[in-house]
């Protein structure tokens, strides 16, 4: 009899989260229509932000005088946040499918497993991200560079990333997709409460208390620098920081939960 | 008892299961309050400097201005989610057993439409509350806070028939779910959120010939300046039209799903 090929950990793991994020990919090709909400909600929100509130650059201390330019970004990372929340109600679903407990059942590891969920996600919101920026592009809005879009579409994926976390938190909390409501909602207001639709010294002033300590502002305006002005270390490494720091605490939430869960 | 009194019972009856049915779900209940008064709280904040814009009408405050857009923002959701919930009653069969009742079948839409039409009554309590405890001013007082009322509470029913319409025609929750986006676009492109002449085009020709740009110049002018007899007319007849658009879609889309099953 022939001795089994011993495959080292870290191969087999990485060929899991692989698996996974094909898993992903399969159901956005067997079921496109799936991906359009996710499409459509950020690009609707851009044209109607822009078409709404495009008067605002008037005000006196607006950084760029396009207001297109202004709220791309805001809308590229409201797609992350949509699809990163639907990472999390997909995973509900395979919850009350008894699809994960088969999973769990597997040799994989549990952050494995989470890994899986919240990278397929990450390379899924550079779809939405790339058709609201197209849309902007053809309607105005300045050309961020090349250094500027790199770090725009890494602040994006990273950002779903977070929201993934998030959804998947709450799904292995609540084990259904009537949870869905929270993870999208969750998302849309760490968004929103940010420099989102005027700089931070135009808010109001609730709402500016709010985007000072609200980390995904430094995420935001990272991912705008590019449109507004240049790109620069001082405006980016907050912005990473802040990443890290929700990617930490909301990874490692969904990690206590996915651990937590038995098969 | 008169045929009028037993049909006036099953539409009650009909309005409070449908009302009791978004109360229980908050998946329901949770786009007709919490989203718009999560978007209300954050557009008054972020835009809140647009009052000092050269064109602004004259207002107290900027959540005083965003108190209209935030009601039909909660009526239209309204008029959605009674679609949905229309559209789940075809899928499990629950319609089917109402054709088949001794009931007239407008009934069975009509007692949906008094539903909706409770949930924007209670959408556009909601939103005066909130206005009032976060220091907006009524300027034209009761009389003006009652209009407004009456106005959301008959434009939820009016956009709840056209919701009930695509529920009938097409039987299926995730088409009309489906409208949802479609419910952003039009309120976008209305004078909901923001002066029609400060709108940037072809967002500001849109809002221009949009009826709901009506209705909400309706619901606001009480709030901010007074009751001006046009703008109320405009915003019935806006509604009137909507709720005859909804009746010959939704009794078209009855007669279908009578024939299909």
């Amino acid at each position: 009899m022939e001795a089994a090929i011993a495959i080292p950990a870290w191969r087999a793991n990485l060929a899991t989260i692989a698996a996974l994020m094909a898993r992903a990919k399969n159901e956005l090709l067997r079921v496109p229509g799936a991906a359009i909400p996710g499409v459509l909600a950020p690009t609707i929100f851009f044209l109607g932000l822009n078409g709404v509130f495009g008067a605002l650059t008037h005000l006196q201390g607006f950084e760029t005088g396009a207001y297109e330019s202004f709220i791309v970004p805001v809308s590229m990372l409201q797609g992350a946040g949509f699809t990163g929340a639907a990472a999390g109600v997909n995973l509900a679903r395979d919850i009350e499918q008894g699809w994960l407990d088969r999973l769990l059942v597997s040799p994989a590891p549990r952050w494995v497993l989470l890994a899986g969920t919240v990278l397929a996600a990450s390379a899924r919101s550079l779809i939405p991200a790339a058709f609201v920026f197209a849309i902007a592009l053809v309607l105005g809005a300045g050309w961020p560079g090349v250094d500027g879009l790199l770090v725009t579409f890494f602040m994006v994926a990273a950002m779903a990333a977070v929201a993934a976390c998030w959804g998947s938190f709450l799904a292995l909390r609540f084990k259904s997709q009537s949870a869905a409501p929270l993870m999208q909602a969750g998302m849309m207001a760490l968004i929103l409460t940010t420099t989102a639709y005027a700089p931070l010294a135009l808010l109001q002033g609730w709402l500016q208390k709010i985007a000072r300590v609200n980390p995904v502002t430094q995420v935001l305006e990272a991912a705008r620098q590019g449109f507004v002005g240049s790109v620069t270390w001082a405006e980016t490494w907050p912005g990473l920081l802040a990443l890290a720091g929700m990617l930490t605490l909301l990874g490692a939430l969904a990690l206590r939960q996915m651990r937590r869960t038995a098969a | 008892m008169s045929a009028l009194a037993t049909n006036a019972r099953v539409v009650r009856a009909l309005g409070m299961r449908s009302i009791r049915q978004t109360f229980r779900r908050p998946q329901l209940i949770a786009p007709i309050i919490v989203f718009p008064t999560v978007l209300l709280a954050i557009q008054t904040g972020g835009a809140g400097g647009a009052v000092e814009l050269p064109g602004f009408p004259p207002v107290q405050s900027f959540l005083q201005f965003m108190l209209a857009g935030a009601m039909m923002q909660s009526l239209m959701l309204a008029g959605n989610s009674g679609g949905i919930a229309l559209a789940v009653d075809i899928e499990m069969g629950f319609t089917d057993r109402l054709f088949s009742a001794p009931i007239p079948r407008f009934a069975i839409v009509l007692g949906r439409l008094a539903g909706t039409a409770a949930l924007g009554l209670f959408g556009s309590l909601w939103f005066l509350t909130i206005g009032l405890i976060f220091g907006a001013e009524i300027e034209s007082g009761v009389p003006g806070a009652l209009l407004a009322v009456v106005l959301v509470t008959s434009c939820a029913m009016a956009v709840g028939a056209i919701g009930a319409a695509i529920a009938l025609r097409t039987g299926s929750a995730s088409v009309v779910q489906g409208l949802f986006p479609l419910v952003l676009v039009v309120l976008f492109l209305s004078s909901a959120f923001f002066p029609q002449a400060l709108m940037i085009e072809p967002a500001q020709t849109i809002a221009k010939y949009n009826p709901l740009s009506f209705v909400v110049e309706g619901i606001r002018e009480p709030m901010i300046s007074g009751i001006d007899a046009a703008d109320t007319l405009y915003a019935v007849l806006a509604i009137l039209g909507i709720v005859l658009a909804g009746l010959i879609l939704s009794a078209r889309a009855l007669r279908h799903r009578l024939r299909v099953g």
